[in-house]
Formats: C-alpha cells, structure tokens, sequence
C-alpha cells in the first residue's frame, strides 16, 4: 500500500465508523451471542447454562411451537396473496389515465402510514362482534348472525389479513412506480397490432414489472413471517386469541423471551425463524424466477 | 382510452377509496359521540342529543332502549344496565316507582301493549324514578361531543408525559440517523478505499437479519448498561448509522458529479468540509425522506418500548394506547379510546399532508432498488 492508499484507507474508515462500531456491538456480538443463548438455559438474570441442542429437541416435541408455525403459514397463505394482488390491482387502476389521482394514490397510501397501534384499535371496534361497523353493516343487509370476527377461532386468521390488507398501500406506490417505468413503446406498438387490454396485461405490462412483482412477494414474505403488533393488540391472552388461534411465530418469541423468561429457548426459534425465513424465499425464487424478467435479458 | 371504461376506472377506484376512508371516518365518528350512543344497538354514524320539554321545562334527556324485541329496554339516568321497561311506558304517562329525584328517560320504540310489565324489574332500581316519554315529544339534533377529547387525555392519565418522551426519542433518532448514516453513506459512495466494496455488502447483508434474532441479546446487552426502563435503547442505536439509510442515501450520494468533490479537493478542502458544504446540501431530498421515514418509523414503534419500557410513567404514546385498552373498569370506553386512537394518527396524516412529495418519492425509490 502507498502512503496515498493509506491515507485513503484512514479516511474511508473515519466516515464509516459510526457504523462499523454499531456492527460490531448492535449486530455481531448480539448474532453471535443469540448462536450461543440457543444452545443455553438463559433468564437474562443469571449466567447463561449450556444445555447442547436441548432448545432446539425441546422445539420438535413443542405442540404449542408446532401451532405458532401453522398459524403463521396459514395467516400468510391468506394475508399474502390477498395483499399482493389487491396492490397490483389498485396501481394498475392508478395507472390509468383518471382525474384526481394524486388524491386516490393519497387515500390509498396513507393507511400504511398509521401507527399499527392505533389502526389495531380502530380495526378492532369495526370487527366488535355485536357493535362494530361491520357486523352492524351485515345485519343490515340480512345477514342475521355474522361471524363473531375476533372471537371464533375460524374467523381471527381472515380479520387479521383484512387490517394487514388495509395497510397494502406502501406495496401500490412501489407497484405504481414500477408501471410508469414500462415501456411506453412496447405498450403502443402492442395497441397497433390490435392486442386487447388483456393481452397487453399478460405479455407485456406483468413481464416488465415482473423484478418488482418478486420483490414486493420477498418482503411479504419476511414480513409476513413476523407478523406481531397487529394480533398482539388485538387478540385477548397476549396476542395468542381464541384457541391460540393467532398465536403467531413472533408472539411465541415474545412470549417465551420476556414473558416467561425463556431467553435461550427464544434464541433458538428465533434462529428456526431464519432458517424458515430462508427455506420459504428461496423456494418462493424457485418458483418465480422463470416468470422475471430483467430488463435487457 | 375510451370514456365508458374509465368511467369503470373511476368508480371502482372511488368504491375502493371509501372502503380504505372507512375505517377514519368511523374512528373520528365514534370518537365524537357519548359512551351510551356508541354502545347502542344499532349504531347511528352521527351523535346526537335528545330533548323535551317535561313539566313545562325544555330540557336534555337521555336515549332509552337499546330495542330488543319484543319488550324495551330502557336506560334510566345514571343508572348502570338497562332495565326493561312496562307497556305503559307507551302511553307516556308517569312513572313512580319509588322516592328520589327524578331522572327522564326516553323511550322511542312502542312496547306491545299485549306486554305485561314485569315490574320487579324496574322496582329493583332502588331510588330511580323518571318520566317516560313518547317518541314523538323528543326532539334531536346532531351534536359532536368534543369533550371526548380532553377526557380521552385525562383517561390516558400520562398523556404529556407520553408525547413528550415520544418526541423526544423522533428527535433523537432523526438527528442520529440522518447524521450517521448520511456519513457513512458519504464514505461508501463518494471515497475510493481498500475493502470498501466488500464492507460494503457485509452492510447490506446485515439487512437480512430477521429482528427476532438480535432482540434478545440486545435486551441483555441494555440491562446489562442498566439502561431497560431508560429510553436510552430506543434511540442510541440511531447514532450508529442504520443500514438500509445507508443504502438509500449512497444511492443519491453516487449520482452527484465527481467533477464537484475534485474541484474542492484541488482547492485543499478536507473531506469533512466537502461532504458537509458541498454533498449534504445537495442531498437534502435525500435527506428528507431518511428523516421523515425515522420520525414515523419511531412514532409507530410497539416492539420496541414494549421491551424497554417497564413503568408506565415512561410510555411512549403508542403504549400508551395499548394500555389505555386493558386499563379502566374493564368495559373499553370505545369513545375514549377512538380519540386517543385519533390523536395518535392525525400527525402522521398532517405530517403526510405537509410532505406527501417526499414520501412518495421515497417510497418509490426504495421500493425499486431495494
């Protein structure tokens, strides 16, 4: 290295050592140190005990464990593709050439934006059972025993996708962004041709934002995977709901860790979480990458 | 496009705007009206108060029956639970049951007259007498019970307690995120150094760390500073620069000319002075959706103060909110809660309103390089 090359280097590191020290203690030693908890009986109040793979046999033989993954799985199966397509479908209706779009793009946006808090509490007055705008709506219109939304275990999983489902507009602005990036030509020159809105949709709209479609459906998918406040606010038994019917993933986490104090067991689900986390992305990039396009290919 | 499909277009985008309006406008609603309204079956959209003019005087009465068929249900002053009312309520006549002051009750549906009244009922309110009157004597105007507002606040007991210390820690985190990731941004954008790229990709590898997994090391590692139950955890991370700012604002750092950075280096500026006179101002765009961003995403924040914050005097507004659910006599005073609910959303919404250009932006630019 030429004293040049060294000055640089010092430089260089100066400006990134806000983060390079914030990696060291906020990232490295707290991934490092969760490795080791999960192989450990720890409260956080005494000294952490090395117990081998005990946490991690603990979690096979754990029904509740076992319930908080299906829970997850389920929620997601619903809550996802719910989300993804009811996005797409308002950006592409965004996309078209209406008045006032800035104050639809804002309507739509802005319930992303709302504290999860509070949009919880406001969604669990509209779902009250003998009360609630919804269920007031449908007897309304004859329906004279709808589904007690958050008390019946079938109907919690649904009521929760709906509020996430509420909050999808972050996911239509990044969608919108995308369509106004297709090429314009492409989109023309098909119209010429005489291909309906249909096809043009399928063979050349869908293709060209296909990168984004795959990202949104990654970001779901480790959101979803960690869903917490909303249930955690909403559900009786701290978070867990009828049955432990919303007993999701995150809310056994937390439960185990500053609940009952079971930091280590935690650590270990919380490794079993990226090891899911992991398995379901990549298989979800399996799946879709014949269908992406990257402009250029 | 022909006009009959964005006609289509524009309906279903309306029907859609309503449905995601809903929720507001049922939030602020509700928070307007008086407990025994919000609890009434069925619930009417807008609040209203009830007059009439009873012996000889003009004034407010209470609504009566919560209507379960076939008898009426009838709320009688102060009182606790409704009780059921006789069938001789209808001809609004008087009713007596025992000595006190009398406290009006208003009935607005008829009662049978088949009914017999089961008047143990009534006479088990010990000390309630009232008139019972006729629909068509009441009059009723819509009314919004603002009240509701400073009472959500009292209800909320900490309430100032909570905004300040809210405030305090988006200040905070806005200042510690914008300054550190803004630095380190400016030396992985706009420096060349040895292992600055594969630096470079640890950092965006450590955005895939699931939260769960540092959450509980990090709590040992704030006890073990002593600083759980301080406000300390939930904002002096911010200080150490956040990796997705980072990427973002290295973005926009790269797409500024090199030509401007050499031009002061010849001129013998140091680097500090480039990225601070010369890049920051430049960049303040940039800058303004990392700060806005930190400032909501600390403002929402649950997980974080539930962990940290063990006593209530400490909340932030978000827990707070959470509390004020479970606290009280057990029944959730909806109204209450609605107007703590609204207070707690409408900065973010004046916040959106104000810079609605940047977050779009933001979110846009995000959503595709990410």
């Amino acid at each position: 290295m030429t004293p040049g090359d060294r000055k640089r280097l010092r430089i260089g590191l100066l400006f990134v050592a806000p983060w390079l020290v914030g990696f060291a203690f906020l990232t490295c030693y707290p991934v490092l140190s969760s490795i080791y908890y999960s192989f450990c009986d720890y409260d956080v109040l005494s000294r952490p005990v090395w117990v081998g793979l005990l946490n991690y046999q603990d979690l096979t033989s754990d029904g509740v464990f076992w319930q908080s993954v299906r829970n997850t799985l389920l929620f997601n199966l619903i809550a996802l593709p719910l989300g993804l397509l009811t996005s797409l479908a308002l950006a592409l209706l965004l996309n078209q050439p209406v008045r006032m779009k800035g104050a639809f793009r804002a309507i739509y946006y802005l319930p992303s934006l709302v504290p999860a808090v509070a949009g919880s509490m406001v969604w669990l007055w509209i779902l009250n059972g003998k009360l609630g705008l919804l269920n007031q709506a449908l007897q309304a219109v004859g329906i004279h025993h709808p589904p007690q939304w958050l008390g019946d275990p079938a109907w919690t999983k649904p009521s929760l996708a709906l509020v996430s489902l509420w909050g999808c507009g972050n996911t239509v602005v990044i969608y919108l962004a995308a369509l106004q990036g297709v090429p314009r030509t492409l989109l023309e020159a098909a119209m010429i041709d005489g291909a309906s809105a249909w096809r043009r949709l399928i063979h050349i709209t869908l293709p060209a934002i296909s990168p984004v479609i795959y990202f949104n459906l990654l970001i779901a998918i480790i959101g979803g995977l960690q869903v917490f406040t909303s249930a955690f606010v909403m559900m009786g038994s701290g978070g867990a709901g009828p049955e432990r019917s919303t007993l999701f993933y995150a809310i056994y986490i937390y439960q185990n860790a500053f609940e009952y104090r079971h930091m280590g067991y935690a650590s270990a689900m919380a490794w079993v979480l990226c090891l899911l986390i992991l398995v379901l992305t990549t298989a979800a990039s399996r799946v879709a990458r014949p269908f992406v396009h990257y402009q250029g290919d | 496009m022909r006009p009959a499909p964005r006609l289509v277009v524009t309906a279903l985008l309306l029907v859609g705007a309503a449905v995601f309006v809903l929720p507001f406008v049922w939030m602020v609603v509700t928070a307007l009206k008086p407990i025994d309204q919000a609890l009434s079956e069925p619930n009417a959209w807008l609040p209203r108060r009830f007059a009439a003019v009873i012996g000889g005087q003009d004034q407010e009465v209470r609504l009566g029956p919560l209507a379960i068929e076939p008898g009426v249900w009838g709320r009688i002053g102060g009182a606790a639970r409704p009780v059921l009312l006789p069938a001789v309520a209808v001809s609004g006549g008087l009713w007596h049951p025992a000595a006190g002051s009398p406290v009006p009750v208003v009935v607005l549906k008829p009662v049978p007259a088949s009914l017999v009244a089961p008047w143990r009922e009534v006479v088990s309110l010990d000390g309630l007498h009232g008139d019972i009157l006729p629909a068509r004597s009441v009059r009723s105007w819509i009314s919004f019970r603002w009240e509701n507002f400073p009472l959500a606040v009292r209800s909320m007991r900490h309430f100032s307690r909570y905004l300040a210390n809210t405030l305090i820690l988006c200040i905070l985190n806005v200042v510690g995120t914008v300054l550190s990731s803004a630095l380190v941004a400016y030396g992985f954008a706009r420096l060349e150094w040895r292992g600055r790229d594969r630096l470079f990709a640890v950092l965006l590898a450590t955005m895939m760390i699931p939260f769960p997994v540092v959450m509980v090391p990090l709590y040992g590692f704030f006890r073990a500073l002593g600083m759980v139950g301080t406000l300390q955890p939930l904002w002096v991370g911010s200080f150490f620069a956040n990796a997705f700012n980072v990427f973002l604002l290295r973005q926009f750092f790269r797409t500024i000319p090199r030509e401007l950075s050499e031009a002061a280096r010849i001129d013998g500026c140091s680097e500090f002075r480039i990225f601070w006179t010369i890049i920051l101002p430049l960049c303040k765009p940039a800058l303004v959706v990392v700060a806005l961003f930190t400032f909501l995403g600390v403002w929402n924040d649950f997980l974080g103060p539930l962990i940290y914050l063990t006593n209530e005097h400490d909340f932030t507004l978000a827990l707070g909110l959470e509390a004020m659910k479970t606290s009280e006599s057990g029944a959730t005073e909806w109204p209450y809660l609605m107007a703590a609910s609204t207070l707690v959303i409408l900065p973010v919404i004046g916040l959106f309103l104000a810079a609605q250009r940047s977050f779009i932006e933001g979110i846009s630019v995000t959503g595709l390089k990410g």
